[in-house]
C-alpha cells in the first residue's frame, strides 16, 4: 500500500524567499504524523501545496495517490483541512458554516456533528464576528472531524484552545484514528505532538531535517541521568558517550549528574557497578530537547 | 515578586487620556495612505484643472460662454444630472459645471472610503486591538482618522484651487470652488464617522454612508430637475446640494462653509458619543443569536454568494427603483424647460420627442455606469474572501476554483441584470404614467438592455485583475472604472483623441433612445467581455492563492 502523503524534493519560493527547499516527507496510512517547526519554517506552505492552493516550483507531491494541484474535486472529497488561522463570515453563524462546509464535502454526519458540538462546548448560534479565536478554531475542527474524510490536515489546530479543550481534541483524534483516519498535524506545541504522534518530522528553513518515530529520534540525543552513590567511581569523566559529569555532596555520599548518549547507557551502568548506587533517575529526552538541538543555532548563533 | 513588579508598573503609568496615542496613529495612517491618497488627489486636481484649461481655450469670449451655457441650461437632463450653470458669463461656472455637484459627490465618496478605511476596517482586522493594548486612548483611533481625512480634504480643496488658478481662472473663484468640494467632503466625513459606529463591518459602513450619499445626490437631482425650479429649495436638504449653494465663481456665499462645519461637528460629536457606548469590534446593535443549522439554500458556492450579497443587492435595487421612478416622472415635464432661446436648438434635435429621448438616453448611460460600480464591488468579493483567509477553507473542500469564481461572476452579472430590470420596469412604469404614452415601455426597457454588454466588459476586466494582479485588484478595478468615467465625462472637453475616448467600454454603448442600436457594436462588447471572462477564469485557476 502506497503512503497517504508522499512528497519528494518539493520546492517553493515567494519572490526571493525560499519557503520550501527540497523538502521530503512521507506519511503512512493510519498514523498521526507530527509536523514540527517554529513559525515561518514552511509548515503552512507545505499544507497549502498539499491542498492545491499553492503550486510547487519543483519536486513532486502525491496525496492519496492523486495530484493535489490537478485533482482538486475528487481528492478533496477524501480529506479535510483545519487552517491555522480560521476566518469566518461575520454574518454567518458557526452552525451555518459547519453545515456549509459539510455540504460542500458531500454530507455531514448529523449525530457526529451534535456530539462534537457538545464535547467542544461550542454554541452554533453565534455569528462569526462574535467568536473568539479558539471558538473559530472549534468551528473548523467540528466541520473537519464530522466529515467522512480519510485524511485530516490540521495546521496548529489547538493554538487557540484551552487545556481542557486540547484534551477533548486529543480524545476525538484518537477515536477517528481508531476508525482508520490518517492525520498530518502541524504544530509548534511539542507536548501535543508528543502525546498524539506516531512519527514526527522536524522542518527547518523549508527542509525536513529529522524524521522518524519518537524512539528513533530519541536515540539521536542524550538521556539525563542522576545517580546517588556512596563513593564516586574513578574515570567517569573520561567515559566515551558520557558528558557534562558533575559531582556534588549529597547526604553521606555524593550525587552525580550527567548526560549520556543513548547507546552509551550500558557503559555508564557498568562503571557504576561498585559505587553503591542507592538512587537513580533517568529522564528520556523530550521533543523539546530534540527540537532545541536542531534550532539551537538559531537561538544562540552557535550549535 | 511578580506582584510587586505589577503594582509598581501600574502605579508608574500615567492615567490614560482618551486621546493618548493619537499622534502615533496619525503617522501610521499617513504612512498607509502615502500612495493611495496622492493618486486620488491627483485625479481630482487634474480633472478640474484640465477642464478649466480646456474651457479657457474653447470659450474665450463672454458671448461664446453665454451661448454654450444657455444650451446646457436648456437641457433638462444636464440640469438633473449635473446641476445648472448659475452664471452663464462666468468662466469658472461654465468650465466646471460637470464637476461641481458630481465632483463634490465623488469627494464625499473619497471621504467615506477614507473614514471606513481608518476606523471600522482597522477594528475589523484586529489592528486597533493590537494598538489598543499599547498606549492608545478610547477616542484616539476615531480622532486620528478624522484628522487624516479632514487634512486630506483641506489639502484637496487648496490644491484644486491652486490648480484652477494656474489654469487661468480667477483666484477668489478658484478658492470658492475648492471650498465647495470641501463642504460636501466634510459633511460626509461626519456621516461616515457615525456610520462606522452604527455598522459593525467596514463594508456595512461604506454601504450605509454611500447610500446616504446616493440619496443626497438624488435629492439635488430632483431639485435641479424640477420644471421652472419649483423644488430648487430641496437642495438645502442635500450635502451635495450645499456645494452648489456655495455659488462658486458666481458671488460665492462663504457662509455655506460654516453650515458644513456645524453639520460635520454635530455628526462627529454624535460619533464620539457612540464610541463611548459600544465595545471594540461591536456595532451599536447587539448581535443576536442566529440559526444553529444552515438553511437548505446554503448548500454550495451559489447559495453562499447569494447570501453574502443579498443585502447589498437589496439596497441597490431600492435605490435603482427610486432613481428610475424619479427620472421617469421628470420626462413628462421636459417641455417646461424649453424657453424661447433654446427652442431652435431642440427643434433641431427633433422637437419635444428629441428632447425626451436625449434626456432618457443621458439618464440611462448614467445608470449603466452606476450599475457597473455595483458589479465591480460585487465581483471584488472574490478577492475579498481570499485576502480575508476565508477562501482557503472553502477551496480545501471539493469546491473548485472555477465553480467558486463562477458563483461570484453570477452574482455580479446576475445582480446587474436584476438592477437593470428593476430600473427598467419602474422607470418605464413612471414614464408611461407621467406621459400617458404606453410606447415608453419598449423604449425604456430597450435602453436598460443595451447597458449590459459594457457592464460585462468592466466585470471581465475586474476578473482579469483578480486573476493576474490579486494584490492590486481593488486599485486596478476602481482605477480603470474611474478612468472610463472621466473619459466619458470630460474627455471630449479635453479634446482627447477618439481612440483614447473609445478605450472606455461605455463609449460603445449606444445612446438609446435616439441613436440607432448597432448590433455589431454591442456584439463587439459582448465578445470582448467573453474573452476577458475566459482569460480571467483560466488565470484564477492557475495562480497561487494569495492572502
Amino acid at each position: 500500500m502506497s503512503p497517504v502523503i508522499e512528497i519528494h524534493d518539493l520546492s517553493k519560493s515567494f519572490g526571493t524567499v525560499r519557503a520550501l527547499d527540497h523538502l521530503d516527507l512521507t506519511v503512512e496510512r493510519g498514523e498521526v504524523h507530527g509536523f514540527l517547526g517554529p513559525n515561518g519554517a514552511g509548515k503552512t506552505t507545505t499544507l497549502r501545496v498539499l491542498l492545491g492552493l499553492l503550486r510547487a516550483d519543483g519536486g513532486t507531491a502525491r496525496v492519496l495517490d492523486a495530484d493535489p494541484w490537478r485533482d482538486v474535486a475528487t481528492l478533496h472529497r477524501r480529506l479535510a483541512y483545519v487552517p491555522g488561522d480560521v476566518a469566518l463570515w461575520p454574518n454567518l453563524t458557526g452552525g451555518e458554516v459547519i453545515d456549509l462546509l459539510g455540504r460542500l464535502h458531500g454530507g455531514t454526519d448529523l449525530t457526529r456533528r451534535a456530539d462534537l458540538l457538545e464535547r467542544f462546548d461550542l454554541d452554533p448560534t453565534k455569528k462569526g464576528r462574535a467568536y473568539s479565536k479558539g471558538n473559530r478554531q472549534k468551528v473548523a475542527l467540528v466541520a473537519a472531524l464530522a466529515s467522512d474524510a480519510e485524511l485530516l490536515l490540521l495546521d496548529e489546530p489547538t493554538s487557540g484552545l484551552d487545556p481542557l479543550m486540547e484534551e477533548v481534541f486529543r480524545q476525538v483524534v484518537a477515536e477517528r484514528l481508531a476508525q482508520g483516519v490518517t492525520v498530518l498535524l502541524s504544530s509548534h506545541i511539542l507536548s501535543e505532538a508528543e502525546a498524539l504522534s506516531h512519527r514526527v518530522s522536524i522542518i527547518r528553513h523549508g527542509r525536513v531535517v529529522e524524521s522518524g518515530t519518537l524512539d528513533e529520534l530519541r536515540h539521536l540525543t542524550r538521556t539525563a541521568v542522576t545517580v546517588d552513590v556512596r563513593a564516586v567511581p574513578t574515570g567517569l569523566t573520561g567515559l566515551p558517550g558520557v558528558h557534562d559529569v558533575r559531582v556534588e555532596p549529597h547526604g553521606t555520599g555524593s550525587r552525580v549528574t550527567c548526560e549520556v548518549d543513548s547507546d552509551a547507557l550500558t557503559t555508564l551502568v557498568d562503571a557504576l557497578a561498585g559505587a553503591g548506587v542507592h538512587g537513580l533517575t533517568s529522564a528520556p529526552p523530550t521533543l523539546e530537547e530534540l527540537f532545541l538541538r536542531h534550532y539551537s543555532d538559531d537561538l544562540a548563533g552557535v550549535r | 515578586m511578580a506582584t510587586t513588579t505589577l503594582t509598581r508598573r501600574v502605579a508608574a503609568a500615567p492615567p490614560l487620556a482618551p486621546l493618548a496615542g493619537t499622534a502615533r496613529l496619525v503617522r501610521l495612517a499617513l504612512r498607509r495612505d502615502r500612495v493611495l491618497v496622492p493618486i486620488w488627489l491627483a485625479v481630482f486636481v487634474v480633472s478640474a484643472a484640465g477642464s478649466a484649461g480646456a474651457t479657457v481655450g474653447l470659450y474665450p469670449t463672454e458671448a461664446s460662454r453665454v451661448a454654450v451655457a444657455t444650451t446646457i441650461n436648456g437641457n433638462p437632463s444636464f440640469a438633473a444630472l449635473y446641476g445648472p450653470i448659475l452664471d452663464p458669463t462666468s468662466m469658472g461656472q461654465v468650465s466646471l459645471f460637470k464637476l461641481s455637484a458630481l465632483g463634490a459627490a465623488l469627494v464625499g465618496l473619497l471621504a467615506v472610503f477614507l473614514v471606513a478605511r481608518h476606523t471600522r476596517a482597522e477594528e475589523e482586522t484586529g489592528r486597533t486591538e493590537l494598538l489598543g493594548a499599547g498606549v492608545v486612548g478610547r477616542w484616539a483611533p476615531l480622532s486620528a482618522a478624522l484628522l487624516v481625512v479632514v487634512g486630506t480634504l483641506v489639502a484637496l480643496a487648496l490644491i484644486t484651487a491652486a490648480g484652477l488658478a494656474a489654469a487661468g481662472l480667477d483666484v477668489v473663484g478658484s478658492l470658492s470652488f475648492g471650498l465647495s468640494w470641501l463642504v460636501t467632503g466634510l459633511a460626509f466625513t461626519g456621516i461616515a464617522a457615525v456610520a462606522a459606529q452604527v455598522a459593525s463591518t467596514s463594508r456595512g459602513t461604506k454601504g450605509l454612508a454611500a447610500g446616504v450619499l446616493g440619496l443626497a445626490y438624488l435629492v439635488r437631482a430632483v431639485a435641479d430637475g424640477s420644471p421652472n425650479g419649483d423644488l430648487v429649495g430641496l437642495r438645502w436638504l442635500s450635502p451635495v446640494g450645499w456645494s452648489q449653494e456655495l455659488h462658486a465663481f458666481a458671488n460665492p456665499r462663504w457662509t455655506v462653509v460654516g453650515l458644513a462645519v456645524v453639520f460635520a461637528a454635530t455628526t462627529v460629536a454624535l460619533a464620539y458619543a457612540l464610541v463611548a457606548r459600544r465595545d471594540l469590534g461591536a456595532g451599536l446593535l447587539p448581535d443576536r443569536p442566529g440559526a444553529a443549522t444552515a438553511p437548505r439554500s446554503l448548500a454550495g458556492p451559489v447559495g453562499l454568494v447569494v447570501r453574502l450579497n443579498r443585502g447589498s443587492l437589496l439596497g441597490w435595487a431600492l435605490g435603482a427603483a427610486l432613481l428610475s421612478m424619479v427620472m421617469g416622472g421628470l420626462v413628462a415635464n421636459i417641455s417646461g424647460f424649453v424657453d424661447e432661446n433654446s427652442r431652435p436648438f431642440f427643434e433641431a434635435l427633433g422637437g419635444t420627442q428629441g428632447i425626451e429621448d436625449a434626456f432618457m438616453a443621458a439618464e440611462w448611460s448614467f445608470i449603466g455606469v452606476f450599475f457597473a460600480a455595483f458589479a465591480i464591488a460585487t465581483l471584488l468579493r472574490l478577492r475579498g474572501e481570499e485576502s480575508a483567509g476565508r477562501a482557503e477553507g472553502l477551496l480545501a473542500t471539493p469546491l473548485t476554483r472555477r465553480r467558486w469564481a463562477s458563483a461570484h461572476l453570477l452574482a455580479a452579472l446576475g445582480g446587474a441584470v436584476v438592477l437593470l430590470t428593476v430600473a427598467g420596469v419602474f422607470g418605464a412604469f413612471s414614464t408611461v404614467r407621467a406621459t400617458g404614452d404606453p410606447g415608453w415601455w419598449g423604449t425604456v426597457l430597450g435602453a436598460a438592455v443595451v447597458q449590459l454588454p459594457a457592464i460585462a466588459v468592466v466585470v471581465g476586466l475586474t476578473l482579469v485583475a483578480v486573476a493576474f494582479l490579486p494584490r492590486l485588484a481593488v486599485g486596478v478595478s476602481w482605477g480603470s472604472f474611474t478612468l472610463f468615467l472621466l473619459l466619458g465625462e470630460i474627455g471630449p472637453l479635453l479634446r482627447l483623441p477618439t481612440w483614447l475616448l473609445e478605450v472606455s467600454p461605455f463609449a460603445h454603448t449606444p445612446r438609446v433612445p435616439g441613436e440607432t442600436v448597432s448590433v455589431a457594436q454591442l456584439g463587439g462588447l459582448t465578445v470582448v467581455a467573453l474573452v476577458l471572462l475566459v482569460v480571467g477564469l483560466a488565470g484564477y485557476r492557475r495562480r497561487d492563492l494569495a492572502t
